[in-house]
């Protein structure tokens, strides 16, 4: 065999393990799917969507969490999406290079990396307990916008810093100030990958069960909340709660569950795949 | 006698990128209603010094100057100035056209929106208007709410020029303002040139010898952060005073 055969041959060798490697994943995620759906694709009915939670298997419905599952993401974007975006532009545009921001800027990156239980214990102290919120909405919304922050912090700034600097000499060589710079320049160009940004940190955030459990959510909510200071559950939290029944039908109210949290993050997962590629598509600096 | 005020004036101004001397005490002083061409080899300080007159340098951490610029006799780096005020005064077109994505038209009067003026037919007018002193209305005035970054680059580069004069300044600064077009596009920004300075105080960069020769009245030569001549355009390109200046404008360096 001569050098340039086997140089041709490693080639080959690598593209397999490289096809490998990318196939591993999706195949264990297909795996998965395929499993769930044909154990709960059958239990999805209109009845399953809108009935109350209840200890007989095959009356127990989704509606209270789904609904919790609704509320606390939109009551996490309305409280995340200022506090994140306000941040970022603070440390991006504002900030001067100094040793307290440089410290601010380390400690965000490694709160994405702090587990989300943690935060769960720091939401049970700060909002349940200190503000007195109980196990509400409220709480666990002020808790997962804790944990989403670091990350919509980091995607902001970097969307923020992808705005070339020719954009804003332009806007100050006409007088504008600061503010209306980053107002009427930096956040529309950016506002796609922000919002990108969020989407994801939202995706996250839905599928947490464990600061949610730790602040005290519950499994068995007998109503649908209709205010944020309202008790909760959520389908992360409903999903752990059946399948740690012995009864196999639990099981499939699990996978029923499962299927529809998954439609939650897929769809969101979609939008913000569409808004980077209408992004990408409008702006060409 | 009184003495004269010049539109714009630079006195023993020396200006520092940290440690670095940028800036050699300075002194010129320009004519209104002239062309002055900045020339020099690059990193020679002229890009510097030009940017010193709207105070675009001030966002650079680090840098800072000593000495004074004045314009119509005003210290621009008085603490009293606000820079907002002194950019609406002293306009800038950039070496890369630089659109905002947004429309011709948005583009245009954002300069206006900036001033909270929301007078529709004020806007439509100074739109028109500007965009006609720039050349450029009767290729675009069918297509106002088009994206300015559908433009070609000259075409780009003349809407920003339409967009400096939208807020009518007394200056014009433009920093190799045809350095990214193409001949017929640089032709028309010189053209350009000629027309507004029956108006406007224009300074020009340039690194583009000939460019400098047809385009402006006088020419400041600069060289290692220092002006080592300022003349005629005519007298500087026919017969400089110093060896510097001849040894660069007959191509020996640079």
């Amino acid at each position: 065999m001569t050098n340039s055969d086997i140089n041709r041959y490693k080639d080959k060798a690598f593209q397999i393990f490289g096809i490998f490697c990318t196939l591993i994943g999706l195949v264990v995620l297909a795996v998965f799917l395929i499993d769930i759906a044909i154990d709960g694709i059958s239990r999805i009915d209109w009845d399953f969507l809108t009935s109350l939670p209840s200890r007989r298997a095959s009356s127990a419905g989704i509606y209270t969490a789904w609904a919790g599952t609704l509320w606390i993401l939109v009551l996490t974007a309305v409280i995340a999406f200022p506090l994140g975006v306000g941040a970022a532009v603070y440390l991006e545009e504002y900030s001067r290079k100094t040793k307290l921001a440089n410290f601010l800027e380390i400690n965000i990156a490694n709160l994405a990396g702090v587990p989300s239980i943690i935060y769960g214990l720091l939401g049970l102290e700060i909002f349940v307990r200190q503000m007195r919120l109980g196990g509400s909405l409220l709480a666990g919304a002020l808790t997962l916008s804790l944990l989403i922050l670091p990350i919509i912090i980091v995607t902001t700034r970097e969307s923020i810093k992808a705005v070339p600097r020719s954009v804003r000499d332009g806007s100050y060589a006409l007088g504008a100030s600061k503010w209306q710079t980053i107002w009427n320049q930096v956040l529309p160009a950016s506002f796609g990958g922000i919002l990108t940004g969020i989407i994801l940190a939202l995706s996250r955030a839905v599928g947490e069960a464990a600061p949610l459990i730790v602040i005290g959510a519950l499994a068995y909510v007998p109503f649908a909340p209709t205010t944020p200071l309202d008790e909760f559950t959520v389908l992360p939290i409903q999903i752990f709660n059946w399948t740690s029944r012995p009864q196999e039908a639990f099981l499939t109210n699990a996978a029923g569950a499962i299927i529809v949290l998954l439609c939650i993050t897929f769809l969101l997962n979609g939008i913000a795949v569409y808004l980077r590629l209408r992004q990408q598509k409008k702006v060409k600096w | 006698m009184s003495k004269k005020v010049y539109k714009l004036e630079a006195k023993n101004l020396n200006a520092y990128y940290g440690n670095f001397h940028a800036l050699k005490g300075i002194d010129i002083a320009m004519e209104e209603k002239a062309v002055t061409a900045f020339i020099g080899p690059s990193g020679c300080g002229k890009s510097t010094f030009l940017r010193t007159f709207n105070r675009m340098n001030d966002f650079i951490e680090g840098f800072r100057t000593e000495g004074d610029i004045l314009l119509d006799g005003r210290d621009i780096y008085d603490k009293k100035i606000r820079v907002d005020e002194l950019r609406k005064e002293v306009g800038m077109v950039f070496q890369k056209p630089n659109p905002f994505p947004k429309s011709i038209f948005e583009n245009v009067v954002y300069g206006l929106r900036l001033q909270g003026i929301k007078n529709k037919a004020v806007l439509q007018e100074t739109a028109e208007k500007s965009l006609q002193r720039a050349a450029l209305w009767s290729e675009v005035k069918d297509n106002l709410n088009k994206s300015a970054l559908a433009l070609s680059g000259g075409q780009q580069q003349r809407l920003c020029i339409a967009r400096a004069l939208a807020i009518s300044p007394s200056v014009l600064l433009m920093d190799e303002p045809a350095s990214a077009l193409d001949p017929i596009s640089t032709a028309k920004i010189e053209e350009l040139i000629h027309e507004l300075k029956n108006d406007y105080t224009i300074v020009i960069v340039t690194h583009n010898m000939q460019q400098a020769g047809r385009v402006s009245d006088y020419t400041a030569f600069f060289y290692m952060g220092e002006l080592v001549e300022h003349s005629k355009t005519k007298a500087l390109f026919t017969s400089p005073s110093d060896t510097r200046t001849q040894n660069y404008i007959t191509g020996r360096f640079g």
